[in-house]
Parts: C-alpha cells; sequence; structure tokens
C-alpha cells in the first residue's frame, strides 16, 4: 500500500477540517437520500397511469419529484462549498508548509536540486494534490453514497435484477485497479519529464545573457526540442502503455459497462414486467436508478486519475518534507524557547526574533578540517580572532576562504573541529541569532526583485529612511541611487540585473551594514568597484569595523594591509600570518603577491 | 513584489483569441475531422438508447414479445460496443493531437524566448516566463482534448435529443424545453461570478509562480540575513490571496451544478405531469414518455458540465492570452531583411555620437513598460533628449583592426551597456556603431555575436559538465580545444586534480565552485570560441594575482592581431593596452595612452595616484 503511505502526511491536514469534512459528508448522504426520492415518484405517477389517476395527483407527484430536487439541489450546493472549500484550506496550508520547509532547507539541498524542479513540485503537484482533496474526495464519497443508497432500493424492487443490472460492476472494479495502477506510475513519470523541462526553462532563461553572447540559441532550441519529444513520445505515445492508450481505453469502457448494466435491464427486467412479476412503474424506477448511477461512474474514471496523479504527486512532494535540514539548532541551545510565529489556524511555526543578548564577536577556529564531499578543502585551521579585531584572508583561487566563511556562517556545518564564538561552540546558537550578528557580503551578490530601499533593508526588522539613507552612504552607493530618477523606490530586475556590476555589490554592502553587526565580513565584496569607489568604502568601513570584528578576504594588497592581522591560506591550510610589515618581511606567498601587484603598478608607472 | 503584475484579462470567450487556437490544429486537421466525425457517430449512438427503451417498452413490453425483446436488447448491446469503439478511436486520437499541438506550441515559445530582447528579460521574472512554456501550455491541451471535441459532441447530442423528441410529441417536447431559459439565466449568473474571481486566481498563481522561483534562487541570502520570518509573511500574503479568489469562485462553481439539477428536475415534473395527462388521454405511448423522462436526464447532464467546460474554456482563454501576448512580443533586435555577411571581419569598431537609454524617464509612459513588457520604443526622431534616462552620451571613438582598447571608470559609467551595445543586446536610439565600417543594425546578428569572445561580468554557468560549460552547443569544438583553453586559463590544475576532470559535474550555477573558478571556467569558454575579437568585462576580478598574471600572458599571445576590449577596475591589468578610454557618468572624458592620460592629469591620473598611493607608502618602510 505504497499509495496510503505516500498520503500519510495529508492525515493530519485533513484531520484539521474533520468538523467540516464530516458536515460536508452529511451533505453528500442527504443530498443522495433526497434524490433518491425522485425514482419513487416516478413509479407511482407511471403505476398509477395505467389505472385511472387524476390530474391533481400527477400534479402532486411532479410537485415532489421538484420539492426534493430542491433538497438535493440545497444539499449538493453545501457538499460542494464545504468540500471543495476544506481543499482549498489544506492547499493553502500545505503550500505555507511548504514554503516554511524549503526557508528551513540548507544550501546543500539546493545544490543538489534543480530551481525548475522544485519549483514545479511546489505548483505543478501540489494543483495535483488539491485535485485529490477536493473533487477526488467528494465525487469518492459521493460515488460510495450513491452506490449504497441505490444499490438498496434495487434490491427492494427486484434481487435478481439488480445483479443484472450491476453484473459488469466486478469488471469495472478490476479495471479501475489496473488502470489506477497504469496511471500511477505514467503519471509519476509525466511530472518528472515535466519537472525536467521546467528545470531546463528556468535555467536557460536564467542565463539567457551568455546563451545570446555565445549565439547558443538554435543549440539551446534543439535541446529543448529533445526534451519536450521525450516528454510528449516517451511518457504518453510510444511506450506500450501510454498513458494516452490506457485513458483512451478506461473513459468510454466505464460507460459502455454501465450501458451493458442498462441493456441487461431492458431484456431481463422486460421480461419480468411482460410475466407480471414487477410493474412497468418498477422497470421505469429501476432504469431511472441505474441512470442515477451513471454519472457517479463516470465521474468514477475520472476519480481514478484524480487520485492516482495526487497521490503520485504528494509523493513528490513528499521528497521535500522528507528532507531534513541539514543545518539547525541543537536542541540545546543557548536559548530555550524560540518564540514561536503562529500562523491564525495555530499550525506553523518558525523560530523568530533574535532570542541572544548581543555577542562580543570572539571567534575562534579550532582544529577544523572540512570536506565538500570527499576532498580535503580546509586542513586543521587554527585561529582565534579577538574581538574588535580585523583580519583579512588571501589565497589563491579555490584555496578555500569563502568555505571558511560559510563554516562561520553555518551555511554548511563543520565536521571536524570546532568553531567558537565568544567561546561556545556556534552550534550551541539559535542560528537565527547566530546571523542576526552577522553582516555578510557573499562574494557573489543576490539581490532581489524590489525596490532598492527594499534590498538595503532586507536584513532587519524595520528599517527608518535615516537608516537606509546612511548605510546607503557608507557603502558609496547612495550617489548612484541619487541618480537614478526614482532614488531609492527604483525597481531593480531579478537578482539585481538592472545594475552595475558594482552598484549591486554596493547594495549588498549597504545591507549587510544596515545590520549594525557585531561581525562583518566581506568575501571579496569589493572586486567589481573601481580603485576610487574602493578607497571611499574602505575609509568609511574602518571607521565601522571599530569595535566589530571584522573578517575582509581579497586578491588584494590594497584591501587587506591594513587589517591587524593577514592570513594567507594555501590549498586549505594557513601556511602564512602576521601584519602587512611582518608579512612582507617573511618573504613568502604575500610578499611574493606584494611584489606582483606593486611590479605592475611601476611597470604601468614606467 | 513588483513585476508581477499579471495582465488584466479579457473575456471568457474571445473569438479572436480562439480563432488564433484553432489554427494550431490546422497541422493536424485530417486527425481533428476524424475525430470530429467519430464524435458526431458516438453523438447519434448515445441519442439512440432511450428510444430503443421506447421500442422495448411500447412494440414488445407491453405486447408482451419476447422474441422483440431479444432483438431490441442485442441491437442495443451493439450500440454499446461500437459507441465504446468509437469512443476509445476518438479520445486517442484527440490525445494524441493534443500532444503534438502542445509540443509544437511549447517549441514556438521557447523558440521565440530565445530570440527576444534581453530588455523583455530586465523586466519579466523567470518564474513568470516559465510558466508560459510549462502549465499554460498545459492548460491549452485540455482545451484541446478535453474542450473542443467533446464540447462539439454535447452539443450534437442537444441537438439530437432535441431533433427525437420533437418528434415523438411535439406539445410535450415544448412543455419540457420550457425551462431552456431559465438555464440561461443560470448561465449568464454564473458567469458574471466566476469570471471575477478567476483572474484573480490566475494572479495569485503567477505571483506565486514569481516568488518561489526568486526565493528558491536566493535561499542562502535569505537565511543569511534572517529573512525566513518576513519571507514567509509575503508568501502567506499571496497564497491567501490565491485562497481567497479560489474560495469566491468556489461559490460560483457549487451553485451553479445544483442549480441546473433543479432545472432538470422541473423539466422531468413537467414531462410527467403534462406527459402523464397525455398518457391519460392516450396521445401519449408508455414506452414514449419513459423515454422523455430518459431524454430529458440525457439532455442535462452535459448542461450541468458546463460549468468544468466554462473553467477550461476560461482557463485556455486566458492562458492563450498570455501566450500570444508573449509570442507578439516583438523582436526589435533581429536579424535584419538583408543581412550583410562580412567575409572576414578586421575588428574595426566604432561607435559614432552613440546616445543610449535603458528606458525613458517619464514616469506615466515608463509605466506601460515593465508591467506588459512593451518593447522599448524604436528610435523616433521627434523623441527628445530630455525624455530619456541617458546612460550613454555621445559616445564616439574608434578601436583599429587588432588593437586591444581598455575601459575604465567608476562603477556605473556605463562600461558594461558598452559592451552590450556592441553585441547587439539593446539596441541604440541616437547614433551609430559600426563594425568594419558596417552599421551592426545591418549586420547578420549571428556573424556578429560570433565575432566575440565575451566573457560577461556576471558569470553564468549552466548544469553540466565542466567541458560543456566551456563547449556549449556550439559544434567544432574539440576536445583539444577545450584542454587549451583550460590550460590557458591556468584552470588545468584544478580540473585535473577532480575525480572526473573534464566531466566533473557542475551543479545549477555552477554551485560548487569557488568564484574565481567559475569565472575562469567562463574564460575558458569565450577562449575555447576562438572568436575574432575579444571582450573581457572585469574577467579577472575575482582570480587570485598570480593566476591573473599567468592568464594574461596567454592573452597577450592569443589576443594577437585581434581586438579586443577590456574593463577593468585594476590599472595594472590595462597596462598593455593600445589605447584607454576613461568613461565618467556614460560620457567619454579622456582617451590615449597610459602615458598620455598620465600626462593629461585628468581622472585617469587620479584614479592612478590612489592606486599607486595604496603601494608606495609601504615600500617606503622596506
Ligand atoms: N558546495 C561545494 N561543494 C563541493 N565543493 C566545493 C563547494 N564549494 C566550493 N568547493 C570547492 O572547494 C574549494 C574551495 O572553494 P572556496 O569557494 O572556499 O574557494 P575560495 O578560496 O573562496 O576561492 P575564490 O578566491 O575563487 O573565491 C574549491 O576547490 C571548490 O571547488
Ligand atoms: N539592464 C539595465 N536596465 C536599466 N538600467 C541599467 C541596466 N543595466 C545597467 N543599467 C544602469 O546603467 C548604468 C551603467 O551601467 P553599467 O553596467 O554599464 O556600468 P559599468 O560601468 O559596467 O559599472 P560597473 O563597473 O559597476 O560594472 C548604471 O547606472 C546602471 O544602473
Ligand atoms: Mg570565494
Ligand atoms: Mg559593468
Amino acid at each position: 500500500m505504497k499509495k496510503l503511505s505516500t498520503l500519510h502526511r495529508l492525515r493530519a491536514y485533513v484531520g484539521r477540517y474533520r468538523a467540516r469534512l464530516l458536515l460536508g459528508a452529511l451533505c453528500v448522504s442527504l443530498s443522495n437520500l433526497a434524490a433518491i426520492a425522485s425514482p419513487r415518484f416516478l413509479k407511482y405517477a407511471i403505476d398509477s397511469l395505467g389505472g385511472s389517476i387524476s390530474k391533481e395527483k400527477l400534479l402532486a407527484y411532479s410537485a415532489l419529484i421538484v420539492v426534493f430536487a430542491v433538497l438535493e439541489g440545497i444539499f449538493l450546493f453545501l457538499m460542494r462549498k464545504i468540500m471543495i472549500g476544506v481543499s482549498r484550506y489544506i492547499e493553502y496550508d500545505l503550500r505555507n508548509d511548504l514554503f516554511a520547509h524549503l526557508l528551513g532547507l540548507s544550501r546543500r539541498y539546493y545544490q543538489n536540486h534543480k530551481t525548475g524542479d522544485i519549483m514545479s513540485r511546489a505548483t505543478n503537484d501540489m494543483n495535483a494534490v488539491r485535485m485529490l482533496l477536493g473533487p477526488g474526495i467528494m465525487y469518492s464519497a459521493n460515488t460510495i453514497v450513491r452506490m449504497i443508497v441505490v444499490l438498496f432500493f434495487m434490491l427492494h424492487i427486484h434481487v435478481t435484477l439488480t445483479l443484472f443490472a450491476l453484473a459488469t460492476i466486478p469488471i469495472v472494479s478490476l479495471a479501475v485497479r489496473y488502470f489506477g495502477a497504469v496511471i500511477h506510475k505514467r503519471f509519476e513519470k509525466i511530472q518528472e519529464a515535466f519537472s525536467e523541462i521546467s528545470a531546463r526553462v528556468q535555467e536557460n532563461l536564467a542565463g539567457i545573457r551568455v546563451i545570446k553572447a555565445f549565439t547558443q540559441e538554435s543549440s539551446e532550441i534543439e535541446q529543448f526540442k529533445r526534451l519536450s519529444q521525450e516528454y510528449i513520445s516517451q511518457e504518453y505515445i510510444h511506450k506500450n502503455l501510454g498513458l494516452i492508450r490506457v485513458w483512451g481505453a478506461f473513459y468510454p469502457m466505464l460507460g459502455a459497462l454501465l450501458g451493458v448494466g442498462g441493456v441487461f435491464v431492458l431484456w431481463f427486467g422486460g421480461r419480468e414486467v411482460m410475466a407480471g412479476r414487477i410493474t412497468l412503474g418498477d422497470f421505469v424506477a429501476f432504469n431511472a436508478y441505474l441512470g442515477m448511477l451513471s454519472w457517479p461512474m463516470i465521474a468514477l474514471g475520472w476519480v481514478i486519475n484524480i487520485i492516482e496523479r495526487g497521490s503520485a504527486s504528494m509523493g513528490r512532494i513528499n521528497h521535500i518534507f522528507d528532507a531534513q535540514p541539514e543545518i539547525k539548532d541543537d536542541s540545546v541551545s543557548v536559548s530555550p524557547v524560540p518564540f514561536i510565529l503562529q500562523d491564525k489556524s495555530g499550525s506553523r511555526s518558525l523560530p523568530a526574533g533574535p532570542v541572544l543578548s548581543e555577542i562580543q564577536g570572539e571567534i575562534e577556529f579550532k582544529n577544523l578540517s572540512f570536506a565538500y564531499n570527499g576532498t580535503r578543502v580546509l586542513r586543521d585551521i587554527n585561529l582565534r580572532i579577538p574581538r574588535g579585531a580585523t583580519y583579512s584572508i588571501v589565497g589563491e583561487t579555490g584555496s578555500g576562504k569563502s568555505t571558511l566563511i560559510n563554516l562561520l556562517a553555518r551555511t554548511y556545518e563543520s565536521t571536524d573541529g570546532e568553531i567558537l564564538i565568544d567561546g561556545l561552540p556556534i552550534q550551541k546558537y539559535p542560528l537565527r541569532s547566530l546571523r542576526s550578528q552577522m553582516g555578510y557580503v557573499p562574494q557573489e551578490t543576490f539581490l532581489f526583485s524590489d525596490t532598492i530601499r527594499e534590498n538595503i533593508a532586507f536584513g532587519v526588522e524595520e528599517a527608518s529612511q535615516t537608516a537606509v539613507h546612511e548605510a546607503a552612504r557608507l557603502a558609496q552607493i547612495l550617489p548612484d541611487v541619487e541618480g537614478f530618477p526614482k532614488r531609492f523606490e527604483t525597481l531593480i530586475g531579478e537578482r539585481g540585473i538592472t545594475l552595475s556590476g558594482g552598484q549591486q555589490q554596493r547594495t549588498a554592502i549597504a545591507r549587510a551594514l544596515i545590520r549594525n553587526p557585531r561581525i562583518l565580513i566581506l568575501d571579496d565584496a569589493l572586486s567589481s568597484v573601481d580603485t576610487y569607489t574602493e578607497e571611499r568604502i574602505l575609509t568609511a568601513l574602518k571607521e565601522i569595523m571599530r569595535g566589530r570584528t571584522s573578517i575582509l578576504i581579497s586578491h588584494r594588497v590594497s584591501t587587506v594591509k591594513f587589517a591587524d592581522q593577514i592570513i594567507v591560506l594555501n590549498q586549505g591550510s594557513i601556511v602564512e600570518r602576521g601584519t602587512h610589515e611582518e608579512l612582507l618581511d617573511r618573504g613568502g606567498y604575500y610578499a611574493e603577491l606584494y611584489q606582483k601587484q606593486l611590479l605592475e603598478e611601476e611597470l604601468a608607472g614606467a | 513584489m513588483q513585476h508581477h503584475e499579471e495582465e488584466a484579462l479579457g473575456k471568457a470567450y474571445d473569438s479572436h483569441l480562439m480563432r488564433r487556437l484553432l489554427r494550431y490544429l490546422a497541422p493536424y486537421r485530417i486527425q481533428v475531422f476524424l475525430a470530429l466525425l467519430i464524435t458526431a457517430a458516438a453523438s447519434l449512438l448515445q441519442v439512440c438508447g432511450p428510444y430503443l427503451t421506447k421500442i422495448g417498452i411500447d412494440r414488445y413490453i407491453v405486447t408482451k414479445n419476447y422474441e422483440g425483446l431479444n432483438k431490441v436488447a442485442l441491437i442495443y448491446v451493439s450500440i454499446i460496443i461500437l459507441g465504446f469503439l468509437l469512443g476509445y478511436i476518438q479520445t486517442y486520437i484527440m490525445q494524441l493531437t493534443g500532444q503534438k499541438i502542445m509540443y509544437d506550441l511549447r517549441l514556438e515559445i521557447f523558440t521565440h524566448l530565445q530570440r527576444l530582447p534581453l530588455a523583455f528579460f530586465d523586466r519579466n521574472p523567470v518564474g513568470r516566463l516559465m510558466t508560459r512554456v510549462t502549465t499554460d501550455v498545459d492548460v491549452l491541451n485540455e482545451l484541446f482534448t478535453a474542450g473542443v471535441v467533446t464540447l462539439l459532441g454535447d452539443v450534437l447530442v442537444l441537438l439530437g435529443i432535441v431533433v427525437i423528441i420533437f418528434y415523438l410529441n411535439f406539445k410535450l417536447a415544448l412543455v419540457a424545453m420550457s425551462v431552456i431559459p431559465l438555464i440561461f439565466l443560470i448561465t449568464v449568473v454564473f458567469k458574471i461570478k466566476a469570471r471575477d474571481s478567476y483572474r484573480r486566481v490566475r494572479t495569485a498563481i503567477a505571483r506565486i509562480n514569481a516568488f518561489l522561483q526568486e526565493h528558491i534562487t536566493g535561499m542562502s541570502i535569505v537565511q543569511l540575513f534572517n529573512h525566513e520570518r518576513k519571507s514567509f509573511a509575503q508568501f502567506d500574503e499571496i497564497n491567501r490571496g490565491h485562497l481567497t479568489a479560489n474560495l469566491d469562485s468556489v461559490m460560483a462553481y457549487s451553485v451553479f451544478f445544483p442549480a441546473v439539477q433543479v432545472v432538470s428536475a422541473l423539466a422531468i415534473a413537467l414531462i410527467i405531469w403534462y406527459g402523464g395527462g397525455q398518457v391519460i388521454e392516450r396521445e401519449l405511448s408508455f414506452g414514449a414518455l419513459v423515454a422523455f423522462i430518459q431524454y430529458s436526464e440525457r439532455f442535462f447532464r452535459p448542461i450541468a458540465d458546463l460549468s468544468e467546460k466554462y473553467n477550461i474554456l476560461q482557463s485556455a482563454m486566458a492562458s492563450s492570452e498570455r501566450i500570444f501576448k508573449l509570442l507578439d512580443f516583438p523582436i526589435d533586435i533581429k536579424q535584419p531583411e538583408q543581412p550583410v555577411r562580412l567575409k572576414e571581419i578586421q575588428g574595426e569598431i566604432e561607435f559614432r555620437h552613440v546616445w543610449f537609454a535603458y528606458n525613458r524617464l517619464d514616469p506615466k509612459k515608463e509605466s506601460a513598460g515593465p508591467a506588459t513588457g512593451r518593447a522599448l520604443p524604436a528610435l523616433n526622431p521627434v523623441t527628445r533628449e530630455s525624455e530619456w534616462d541617458w546612460v550613454l552620451k555621445d559616445v564616439s571613438f574608434k578601436v583599429n583592426p587588432g588593437e586591444a582598447v581598455a575601459v575604465v571608470g567608476h562603477t556605473g559609467a556605463g562600461k558594461t551597456t558598452l559592451t552590450s551595445l556592441l553585441m547587439r543586446f539593446y539596441d541604440i536610439q541616437k547614433g551609430e556603431i559600426l563594425l568594419d565600417g558596417h552599421d551592426i543594425r545591418t549586420l547578420d546578428l549571428q556573424q556578429l555575436r560570433r565575432s566575440f569572445g565575451f566573457v560577461l561580468q556576471d558569470v553564468f554557468l549552466f548544469s553540466g559538465t565542466i567541458a560543456s560549460n566551456i563547449r556549449l552547443g556550439t559544434p567544432g569544438i574539440t576536445e583539444e580545444a577545450i584542454y587549451r583553453a583550460a590550460q590557458d586559463v591556468n584552470l588545468e590544475e584544478f580540473v585535473e586534480e577532480l575525480p572526473n576532470g573534464y566531466v566533473e559535474e557542475v551543479k545549477e550555477r555552477g554551485s560548487t565552485l569557488s568564484t574565481g573558478q567559475k569565472q575562469l571556467i567562463a574564460f575558458a569558454r569565450a577562449l575555447a570560441h576562438d572568436p575574432r575579437n575579444l571582450i573581457l568585462d572585469e574577467a579577472t576580478s575575482s582570480v587570485d594575482t598570480d593566476t591573473e598574471l599567468k592568464i594574461r600572458d596567454a592573452i597577450a599571445r592569443l589576443m594577437q592581431g585581434r581586438t579586443s576590449i577590456i574593463i577593468a577596475h585594476r590599472l595594472s591589468t590595462i597596462q598593455n593596452a593600445d589605447k584607454i578610454i576613461v568613461m565618467h557618468k556614460g560620457q567619454i572624458r579622456e582617451i590615449g595612452t597610459h602615458q598620455e592620460l598620465l600626462a593629461q592629469r585628468g581622472i585617469y591620473y587620479k584614479l592612478y595616484q590612489l592606486q599607486y598611493k595604496d603601494q608606495e607608502l609601504p615600500l617606503a618602510r622596506t
């Protein structure tokens, strides 16, 4: 019962709306009871037509049919409103929870899963699950109730005839099981293929500049063609049990089986009427009952499809839910109870708000080694950064500088060795409060498609106009912003594409500064700004960094030289440390770096 | 959360859109025709059932004719089996055709997307565009497979029923049909209710997509800046908008189905009351009465279904509207009618009084821009200068074939813009850009772009392998060339240490590589394409000095006899340039060699001083 286990997660959600669903089920029953009355009156009317009947009597029967139909209509309306409504609520809950869960997943997860794929699960698959929860449940309930009620009344009229009429039901249920399984399997594949297409399109659009620059359009189209051909042909058409073939047979088959039942009724029921064992009214009523089954039966095909699709999709969504955040708070955090964000329905929880009193900012790496997967990237790092000090890190590309920062900010978890802040391992701090103490300018800038103001104020709860202004000023982005027609309200494109490289980077610096952090980390954050601006930012930073622990990563001597200590990383190990002057005297990597950069300048100046 | 405004929707049924949609059926007209034919036959068969019942009752049951009953039953069964077969074939054909149409459409959209100018992508979130190729197309699939043909089948069934019942008994048929106006009334009310909420649903979905796309890609920033709670609140708001819009539409849909049900019962009641009276007066047979009742049931079933169909139709209209809007977005940067194909590109580049703006200044006019994604207006002689937010102002310079030119200037001065224009990512408003004496707007676009090897400031890697990222989809780049390019950018050592070497997996955006490594791969990519001209936009900004120096030697060798444009903030990296262009706030301020510019004591001199001073201080001490 694989299906049941994939749907297990939904139980809690469904349970939340138990009362409403029960009410819905009640409406299903009542509407069916009301519906069943109509063939009764039909029978009475027809039977009495044989004898002598007054027109008033006929009118009364007709009126009763309408009255019961109105009753049925009311309950049908309630049933839909309640049950479809509940499915919408559950969809809302589920989607919120999914996003909340995504918010907690670590970098490694996003590295291993494509954006397009995750999106496809959160939207396309979510929709399939919603269909299962809404029409899926509603029509199943309706079909079941109707079967029972109708069966009862049919049996009441004639047992054998009922057996004849429903002789095809076992075949129907076999067909349902068989086709259901096939649809499930096919649909899983189709959703996978769909995900692949999404991911492909997503990457293509995100990298459109490169594609245009290298005139890769036709090659991209070719690849896309192949992928979407696969999507339709593999899954829909060619495989010996392509969905189309199955689906094409399934639907008409249900109708046909039911129709055959109808013929049985005509044939056998007709004989019974002739033999006088049932009245013509019974016969007509019987036909009407069978007619009442026809729609639910046909709906059954549809419902099976919905349920199979829904459960296949739920399985795919479960993949996301089942991913455990690699990095999360220890149970024994410094703060006992992170306050929980409560939604109105009381379902979601996200730890919120800094709970930690300000840290001092002393950082220590102790025997730290690290490998992303297999290959060592950091080796036995021992480094203590006293609070308020400014340390710089230089080193070749790929020497592990950013990795060190990743570990400090806990984007990755250190496994070998320890990182301490104020003497406590960072794992002991709640993640939120740890990060809230850091102002981090990542090496690669990511901005959101929002206003410049919102982007700068991104990392703080509330930001006043003056705070944004001040941060922008310190990061030297203010003159640029003032040059834009809409100033701070200027909208920027996704990832910041409508800003120049340097403007993006400076916005990111402002975003870090506005947090007023105890620990400031700049990972090569001046790589895209000119010397003049760099100089001005550094001057501003020197002021800000006073009293804060700061880590500056750069390839430029000019950026790092004023630091209290300069660390040279090589292949993941610290090979030199000391002040600018000390390192120059030592004549190692740093001195060489200095000479090279100096030499360039001299050459240029000569 | 701007950029997300989903366009307001038009009508639920738009004949113009529909006609355009039906055009996609044209290549498959044989299949469609066949399906229609089959549908018609199947509908006919469907209409037969109750009539057979009538015959069974009137001719045989009432007269106790067993033989006859057997015959009718047999005919009935054959009809059902035939109906099943027809139904199967019809579904099969339509599903197949539907898939093929979807394939065509998807490809057309994707192809169009590849041709759209970059200005379009500056304004439209990736998440939203993705929806066009994926979900929106799927919605249309439903229209083609479940909509068009079945709708026709339904109409045929309805017509058939009307014909038969009027044939059976005109008066009773009139009475039964008297409820039809009620159906119209219900439908009209439903339409109004359903439409508004539907529009809100679509908008909400588009927002959800765009939001998710952006937040999934930027998740680590969200986490590092403790933005989870705010992000969640934003998402919740969008999600809630989706919920309430849906709940509103639930209301409309919930009313419709039961209402039709009631009307259907009303019709049956009328038949019993009036028809029953006729039976008593021997104007109508029993069988005919029963057939009437069965017909009226069958009559209302497709109508009750209408709300579903309406939903499909409405979704399809909305999706097609958006798809067509995308397809109609003008490709204003395209291959010229009669492109000039140069035999050999010398690499002479000239900018003549180039003026360029990304946006218009006037906010009122601009508002039409971002949301609907309208193209930047083409060069218009009457546009006044003050209307534009100029990024480049009257830029003129010339690069001789084989020269290396450096562009320097403060950040935001317009350096990257300059290169984008040269690649014809955007078209300029005024002036001319010439390559080998030809206006680039007259040149073959592919040839133009191919002649440049471009290392973009913003590095982008695709998921795949290191080799596939260097080669991209360009045929004819050999393994050899890839190794050589990697060697030139000093990547060789790193790659060879990887477990899988050049076929080591690269994840989305190269997320498992260091920034410098990514930049080097992008650099290698440009070199492997062996271009006539090279544009390096901050191509080594994230690379250590050692590597940078090594690359520089390789580049110097490679660029012998080729034109190159190098943008760099580190003045030291451009020392060998034949010419240095100093940009300031969108204008060229100084042009000359390093020595000339120093002598000029302008901006360049100041920039230089700044860097030089940096180095001098400690030098004095050592
Ligand atoms: N997520 C990851 N998974 C696997 N390997 C990784 C990952 N991130 C980085 N690496 C590898 O670890 C090494 C160190 O990377 P890191 O980003 O720390 O370098 P870096 O010193 O910051 O370099 P750069 O100066 O280029 O920014 C590199 O060889 C890189 O390929
Ligand atoms: N796609 C765009 N849409 C609108 N405005 C843009 C776009 N790209 C750049 N701009 C604006 O045009 C101006 C010039 O940008 P450009 O990228 O050319 O600068 P740059 O000289 O390359 O700067 P940097 O050294 O920081 O990379 C900037 O003010 C920027 O905000
Ligand atoms: Mg790094
Ligand atoms: Mg730039």
